[in-house]
């Protein structure tokens, strides 16, 4: 069985479609990637995805549809989505952003557990237990934003631009802490991307999306090797 | 002097009333951004509903908590009913709605209970326990449920699950929902929680100023400034607003612009702050980034 398996994915806003029948899959322990230039609608699939967006064809999570259900009971299925600007709640303390990532599970218990694992993979939000998210640095709301996530459970992590303005040395940590988390927890990813050399050092597969449409897949190793797509597509 | 502290002690009691229809502004207005003007007549309405109870011969305290409970009920309805449908549509259409509900409540408390003006009994004794001499009965009980309404909402909403999930549904509705919160419903807890505060307020105001229909009306413009001067999205600013507004109206009403004057003054704070200084005393301005 796949993780998650899109078929003929469109989505639109309003009047403007910008997803054209996306078919791909995910498997389960796997991390993929999107990549593509600005306005590909990569930020869209992962909207889609999480039926943030209105979408046409079938998404189906481990063998059940999820398109037209609501956000909330995708999440509750065990998608956790790191949105585009991360999505933290900048007036709430770091405690709390953490207690709010793990709203809908039952098991109270092993929720405090789950917490002081966070501090172990970022010690630095333990710095910042009871601070408000907002005062937080870029880098380190990013790290909240993740653990948010994390605090699910989650069977699916979304991931969109976890690089967005963060300093390189940052963007390392954080990504080996991901590779760290697929491995250890066997949380699976769907990762957005512009830095497609970064995703493609952790992604094992990749879809390529040039104006709403699949042009390529492949996995990553294929698509690092072949030259002329990295220099048409990719730019590096 | 003896007057003078007799004047704080009554301005404090009514504060307590502002700082609750504050409060219940507040709340609302954090999470949808809008002022809900039926407030008042929410409060009112629920009045009458225990007034009637203790008519029909229900102890005083038992028709408190069925008129608490059956507001809560009614706020969340109001909101399933007709805010939902308008959740999306633009701010003036929802003031539309907060109108139309402001004079729907009005007239249908008239056309139940007509519009004679009642007496509401009060549940504590006349003479106070404490400091008789400043404090009437009445006034300490009422203090001290306002005050306990209000620790109780306080403490809701800082130390229970739900109350997270309202607080993360009104300051980020697109993430609360990305971590499976039903912010709809929160919205719809939000309203039961305003219209039971703005109960509570209406209780214990009603022995004061007499119930009929448009017993709120005067007192839901206090609410509002209280909010204002407090801040508009600073819950405990609200309060505090409201307290400093109930012992500044009774101080001035009695030594320098007359009780004529009072609610004119009200109108005048508000169109004050708005000017000077619109996020409040205690709340903080609000930039955007470009």
């Amino acid at each position: 069985m796949k993780l998650l398996d899109a078929d003929n994915l469109s989505a639109s806003y309003g009047a403007n479609q910008v997803l054209f029948d996306l078919t791909f899959n995910l498997e389960i322990g796997g991390i993929t990637a999107i990549l593509g230039a600005n306005g590909a609608g990569k930020t869209t699939t992962l909207r889609a995805v999480c039926q943030t967006v209105k979408t046409a064809g079938s998404l189906t999570f481990l063998g059940n549809r999820i398109d037209g259900r609501a956000t909330e009971e995708i999440v509750k299925a065990g998608i956790a989505h790191v949105p585009d600007g991360r999505g933290t709640f900048t007036q709430l303390t770091v405690e709390e952003n953490l207690r709010l990532g793990a709203y809908t599970r039952k098991d109270k218990a092993e929720v405090a557990a789950d917490i002081e694992q966070m501090f172990t993979r970022f010690p630095r939000l333990k710095e910042r237990y009871r601070q408000q998210a907002g005062t937080l640095s870029g880098g380190e709301q990013q790290m909240l934003a993740i653990s948010r996530a994390l605090m699910l459970r989650p069977r699916l992590l979304l991931l969109d631009e976890p690089s967005f303005g963060l300093a390189p040395l940052i963007v390392k940590e954080i990504f080996d802490i991901m590779r760290q988390i697929n491995q250890e927890d066997k949380v699976s990813m769907l990762l957005v991307e512009q830095n497609a050399s970064l995703a493609l050092g952790l992604a094992d597969h990749a879809y390529l999306l040039e104006t709403g449409k699949i042009v390529l897949s492949g996995s990553s190793a294929d698509i690092k090797a072949d030259e002329s797509i990295r220099r048409i597509y990719l730019g590096y | 002097m003896d007057s003078l502290l007799q004047q704080i002690s009554a301005g404090l009691a009514n504060g307590g009333i502002y700082a609750a229809i504050g409060l219940a502004l507040v709340m609302i207005h954090q999470s949808t951004h809008h002022i809900n003007f039926a407030q008042g007549e929410m409060a009112t309405f629920s009045t009458f509903i225990a007034w009637a109870l203790i008519q029909q011969g229900v102890p005083y305290w038992i028709a408190f908590v069925i008129t608490v409970v059956v507001s809560f009920v009614i706020g969340v309805l109001i909101q399933r009913i007709f805010l939902k449908p308008v959740e999306k549509a633009p701010v003036l259409t929802n003031v539309i709605v907060f109108i139309g509900l402001l004079v729907i409540f009005n007239s249908v408390a008239g056309w139940i209970f007509d519009y004679t003006i009642k007496s509401f009994p009060s549940p504590f004794p006349l003479e106070g326990m404490f400091l008789p001499k400043y404090f009437s009965g009445h006034q300490i009980g009422s203090i001290a449920v306002t005050l306990v309404v209000l620790l109780a909402v306080f403490s809701f909403f800082r130390f229970t699950p739900l109350g997270l999930a309202m607080r993360a549904a009104a300051f980020n509705p697109e993430s609360a929902r990305l971590v499976g919160i039903k912010v709809s419903w929160m919205l719809a807890l939000g309203w039961g929680m305003a219209a039971l505060i703005g109960a509570v307020a209406g209780m214990m105001i009603a022995p004061v100023v007499f119930l009929d229909p448009n017993m709120m009306a005067g007192i839901l413009l206090y609410g509002f400034a209280a909010a204002l001067l407090g801040g508009i999205d600073n819950p405990w600013g609200a309060v505090l607003g409201g307290v400093i507004l109930g012992v500044l109206e009774n101080l001035l009403g009695a030594y320098v612009i007359g009780s004529d004057l009072k609610l004119t003054m009200a109108l005048v704070l508000i169109v004050t702050i708005l000017i000077f200084r619109p996020y409040g005393l205690f709340g903080k301005p609000i930039f955007s980034r470009v």
